[in-house]
C-alpha cells in the first residue's frame, strides 16, 4: 500500500521542479510548454492519488479531462511557436515586444 | 516495506531525477527525451496506484502524440541554442529558492497537517473481474457524457486551429479551389455562336460528282 502523504509529496516535488524550470529557461518557449506540461502531470498525480485513496473513480475522470485540454493545448501552442518562427526567425521571448508593453 | 512500495520509491526517485533533467539540459531535444522518460516513469506510478487505463493513456496520447509533436517542432526550428541559455545561471538562485518554498510548504501541509484524511488509508476492495477501463468507461458515458462531448469539441478545436495557424499560401501552387469549380457557369467556359449553314461550292467539292 503506497501512502497518500508519499504520492502527493512526489506530486509536489514534480510542480516546484516544473516552477523552477519556468525561471531557468525563461528565454525558451519550447521549454517553457514542456515544463507547462510537467505540471500538469503533478497535477493529475494528485488526482490519482486520491482517486485510490478515496476509493473514487470521478477522480480519474478527472484526469482524462485534464490529458484532453493539455493536448489541445501543447497542438495549439506549438502551432502558435511555428508561426512565430516563420515570422521572427527566433522564438527568445524577450524580443518579442512588437506591441511595446 | 512491501514490493509495491519499493517499486514506488524507486520509480518516484527517477522520475524526479528526469523532471531535473527536463530543466537543466542544454539541448532541447534531451529535454523533450527526458520528459518522454518521466511521461514513463508516471505511467509505471500510475499503474502501482490502480489507474491502469489512464497510465496506458498516458504513453499512447503523451509519449505518442504529443512528445512526438514536441520533438517534430524542436528539430523543424533552427534554434540558437547559445542565445537561449543566456540568464539561466542569472536566475537559478530564484529558481531554487522558489523551488524549495514550494516544496517546503506542500510538505508542511501534507505532513503536519495531514490533510484532515487521517490515516484510515484502507485500501478498496477489488472484487474479481474488476475492471478499471469498464468502470471508467461506464462513468464517462453515463455522468459525465456532457463533458466528454465538450473535450470531443475542444479536440476538433485544437486540430482547426493548428491546422488554420499553420497553413501556408505558396504561389504557383496548382491546387484544386473547390468553391470556384462548384461556382463556375456554363457561360464563362463555353461560347456558342450562331451562323447561316454554309452551302458547298461547285469546285470545293469536286468528290461528290459521279
Amino acid at each position: 500500500m503506497i501512502p497518500l502523504e508519499s504520492v502527493l509529496m512526489l506530486a509536489g516535488m514534480l510542480f516546484a521542479l516544473s516552477v523552477a524550470g519556468i525561471f531557468l529557461n525563461r528565454k525558451n518557449v519550447i521549454l517553457l510548454l514542456m515544463c507547462i506540461e510537467l505540471m500538469l502531470l503533478a497535477v493529475n498525480f494528485n488526482f490519482v492519488a486520491f482517486a485510490r485513496h478515496l476509493g473514487d473513480l470521478n477522480g480519474q475522470v478527472f484526469v482524462f479531462f485534464i490529458m484532453t485540454v493539455a493536448a489541445a493545448e501543447a497542438a495549439i501552442g506549438l502551432a502558435i511557436l511555428v508561426v512565430l518562427f516563420r515570422e521572427r526567425r527566433n522564438i527568445n521571448i524577450e524580443q518579442l515586444d512588437t506591441m511595446k508593453g | 516495506m512491501t514490493i509495491t512500495e519499493i517499486l514506488f520509491y524507486a520509480f518516484s526517485a527517477v522520475l524526479v531525477v528526469a523532471a531535473l533533467g527536463v530543466i537543466t539540459a542544454r539541448n532541447p531535444v534531451h529535454a523533450a527525451l527526458f520528459l518522454v522518460f518521466a511521461f514513463f516513469n508516471s505511467a509505471v506510478i500510475w499503474l502501482l496506484l490502480e489507474a491502469e487505463f489512464l497510465a496506458i493513456v498516458l504513453v499512447l496520447v503523451y509519449v505518442g502524440a504529443v512528445m512526438v509533436l514536441f520533438l517534430f517542432v524542436v528539430m523543424m526550428l533552427d534554434v540558437d541554442l547559445a542565445q537561449m541559455k543566456e540568464g539561466f545561471t542569472r536566475y537559478a538562485p530564484l529558481g531554487i529558492i522558489i523551488a524549495v518554498l514550494v516544496v517546503v510548504e506542500i510538505g508542511s501541509v501534507v505532513w503536519v497537517k495531514h490533510l484532515g484524511v487521517g490515516q484510515q488509508s484502507a485500501a478498496v476492495a477489488v472484487v474479481e473481474g474488476y475492471s478499471n477501463t469498464r468502470a471508467l468507461g461506464e462513468l464517462l458515458y453515463t455522468k459525465y457524457l456532457y463533458p466528454f462531448e465538450l473535450a470531443a469539441m475542444v479536440l476538433l478545436l485544437a486540430i482547426v486551429a493548428a491546422i488554420v495557424l499553420t497553413m501556408r499560401h505558396r504561389a504557383g501552387l496548382k491546387a484544386q479551389d473547390i468553391a470556384a469549380q462548384v461556382a463556375v457557369r456554363a457561360k464563362d467556359r463555353i461560347r456558342i455562336v450562331k451562323m447561316d449553314a454554309e452551302k458547298p461550292s461547285e469546285t470545293s467539292s469536286p468528290e461528290k460528282q459521279p
